[in-house]
């Protein structure tokens, strides 16, 4: 059956215009109105921790909403780890702990891939890191089975109500209404509203940012298959190496870089292939690197290495006490000191990399690109300049981009509404202002209080929000807030004992 | 757990006053090469003994927060946490010799000493590594401050 989208109950040139509405505005408008008393807006894994954290609470499934357009938590961190070369089989980025599906992080995903698989080297491997080993991290595929077993738990499906949702609006007398556009089909009108005191927004990635050369390449020349972007399905770029040989120019120097140079690498082993990989880095680091002695960081051969994308005690130590003070340009030069793109410094990506050096297969080089053109035998000719002006032309027969997801949080529909109509503002980063408790500065309404987690709120008083455990952090200080504010229980130690007990024995919350 | 001085100060000291007392308590009737000792003595060592990692571990701690500075990371590894067992060991037993603890009632030999230290010091680090996040959650966000 084919449906038109229906014309009832949409947005009014009035609504539209108005930063806060009434709730006559809105039903006036046609669109039906539902009360529930919070929201959250996204539908990932940042939804997926804060509705998690406040079901252990205590909060029914009838107080909340997840509004969302994927079906599952981890839909769309699935796609985004595939495209860029992590299938379920390999292992992620983040540590043992970091387990979006157990707010305590005991047992650890080590611990349970051992005791899974009775095997004690994960124990060895997590009790040496990163001394003696590599940091232990986990499958991808044990992070999305823990997933669903805690999403089945915590009746996720019961509060997920799919759509897409277009802004998020001030209430006249306190609250927000969010509109939704249910899919074509499921709904009598055209938007719905949610009439609530809290909102809660993780949208993730605001969208995918090319650079700006690649950009204008695959405009002008209409070709999106020889260059392409990382975060895209781009398995053709690997097939078409295994029938014949060719360069591969791969650009970036963070860890989806490392993940795809591996694949090349893998693959050449596997296969017996030829490829050629020109490797280009922006900022070529040789060494330690950093002010003093108290922050340097290892590097070499291009990369700078460190096993998260933050220092770790961004996470609970030092850098987080610290950062917590900052404000405006302070926080900003402590950001810019330890940030700054890297990868985890892996043995076996070591010894690849080594390997290809020597079989001079493998060459990576600082510098610039000018510009992309088509080459005469219809290869790909890159102008790259160095720091010292010189101007070189690498040809290849594919580019890929291992830059970046960092577009501007105004691409996002719903954050670009906030920045308009809901007073919130950008921080010295120029993402969302968050407060320590992650609250959007300016943003409150009445009794009502909307909060943010994830990358939109990167620069605040927190640096990991875009992780698993920064996003569980997020989520803790939102469900203390809201505890704060009597929408549910704070857990104490006896309170926390009982519910780790329920998780463990997988009984519902 | 990723350590701020406090926060290494005050795990310390909780996890010596619950884990370790508890660990004490059982172990100490089943110490090697105490002899004829009376329980009570070896009670009241053990738990001078205890006391003691703890006043010099809160000086340990500095010295660990130092070292920890000039680490980009600023964390203090699983191995670590358990390798200074050595040094703190190697402290103690050192101070017991030379009658330098108080409270102290009979000098343990070193079988016991090293037993009753070695398992406490194990608990306390297996427990710091894993279980202390069950009752306390905002425990391991806060550098292992409990207050
Ligand atoms: C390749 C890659 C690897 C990563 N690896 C790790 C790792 O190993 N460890 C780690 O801790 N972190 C990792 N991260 C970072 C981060 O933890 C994940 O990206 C995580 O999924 C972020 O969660 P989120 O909720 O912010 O966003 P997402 O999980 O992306 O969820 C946001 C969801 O909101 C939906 N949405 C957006 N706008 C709307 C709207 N208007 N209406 C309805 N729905 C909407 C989107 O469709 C999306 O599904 C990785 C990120 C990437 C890209």
């Amino acid at each position: 059956m084919h449906s038109s989208p229906p014309i009832r109950g949409d947005l009014t040139p009035e609504l539209l215009q108005t930063s806060q509405w009434t709730d006559e505005q809105v039903s006036a408008a046609g669109i039906p109105i539902h009360d529930i008393p919070f929201v959250t807006v996204g539908g990932g894994i940042g939804s997926f921790v804060t509705v998690d954290y406040l079901r252990i609470y205590g909060v029914p499934t009838d107080r909340m909403r997840v509004l969302s357009n994927i079906d599952t938590p981890w839909e769309t961190y699935e796609y985004l780890t595939r495209v860029s070369q992590i299938p379920r089989p390999e292992r992620i980025r983040s540590d043992s702990s970091s387990r979006p599906d157990n707010l305590w992080g005991f047992p650890s995903y080590a611990l349970e891939e051992a005791w899974r698989e009775k095997r004690l080297s994960h124990l060895w491997q997590i009790a040496t890191e990163p001394i003696l080993n590599d940091y232990w991290t986990p499958r991808a595929g044990t992070v999305f089975r823990g997933l669903e077993r805690e999403a089945k738990r915590i009746s996720y499906w019961d509060m997920l109500v799919k759509g897409q949702v277009r802004m998020v609006r001030k209430r006249v007398g306190g609250g927000y209404f969010t509109i939704l556009t249910p899919p074509d089909g499921l709904s009598e009108t055209r938007r719905v509203a949610f009439r609530s005191q809290y909102v809660h927004l993780a949208v993730g990635y605001p969208g995918l940012k090319f650079l700006p050369d690649l950009q204008d390449f695959r405009e002008r020349h209409r070709d999106y298959t020889r260059v392409v972007n990382a975060y895209e399905r781009h398995e053709h770029v690997y097939e078409a190496l295994k029938t014949r040989p060719g360069v591969v120019m791969v650009r970036g120097g963070g860890i989806v870089a490392s993940r795809v140079l591996q694949r090349l690498m893998d693959d050449r082993e596997e296969f017996g292939l030829q490829t050629q990989i020109v490797h280009i880095f922006r900022t070529f680091v040789t060494g330690s690197h950093g002010p003093n002695v108290f922050m340097r960081r290892k590097g070499g051969h291009g990369w700078a290495y460190q096993g998260f994308n933050y220092p770790k005690s961004v996470w609970g130590g030092q850098l987080k006490a610290r950062m917590r003070k900052l404000e405006g340009e302070d926080r900003k030069k402590l950001y810019q000191d330890i940030g700054g793109t890297n990868t985890p410094k892996r043995r076996r990506w070591q010894q690849q990399m080594a390997k290809g050096r020597r079989e001079n297969w493998y060459h990576a080089f600082q510098g610039m690109v000018d510009k992309v053109e088509p080459g005469p035998d219809g290869r790909l000719i890159s102008h790259v300049r160095s720091s010292n002006g010189r101007i070189q032309q690498y040809v290849s027969d594919f580019i890929i981009d291992c830059t970046g997801l960092e577009a501007d949080i105004a691409e996002h529909r719903v954050l670009a509404d906030l920045l308009q109509h809901g007073g919130a503002e950008r921080n010295p980063l120029g993402r969302l202002e968050v407060e320590r408790h992650f609250e959007v500065k300016g943003t409150a309404s009445g009794d009502g209080a909307l909060y943010a987690s994830g990358a939109a709120t990167l620069g605040g008083y927190f640096p990991g929000v875009d992780t698993f455990l920064g996003l569980q952090i997020a989520a803790q200080e939102i469900a203390d807030d809201l505890a704060r504010r009597g929408f549910c229980k704070k857990m104490g130690p006896f309170r926390s004992t009982s519910q780790w007990f329920k998780w463990a024995f997988n009984k519902a919350v | 757990m990723v350590p701020t001085l406090f926060g290494r100060i005050q795990t310390r000291l909780f996890l010596l006053a619950t884990v370790g007392l508890a660990v004490t308590a059982l172990i100490v009737p089943v110490l090697p090469g105490t002899g004829d000792a009376e329980l009570a003595d070896l009670y009241r060592t053990a738990v001078a003994v205890l006391a003691a990692v703890a006043v010099l571990g809160v000086a340990w701690e500095f010295v660990y927060h130092a070292l920890m500075q000039f680490r980009w990371e600023k964390d203090w590894p699983t191995l670590f946490g358990l390798l200074t067992l050595i040094n703190e060991g190697l402290l103690v037993w050192a101070l017991l010799a030379l009658e330098a603890i108080p409270g102290v009632a009979v000098n343990p030999p070193a079988a016991a000493f090293w037993t009753h230290f070695l398992a406490v010091w194990l608990a306390v680090w297996l427990v710091a590594n894993g279980p202390m996040r069950v009752p306390f959650i905002r425990w391991r966000f806060r550098g292992g401050r409990l207050v």
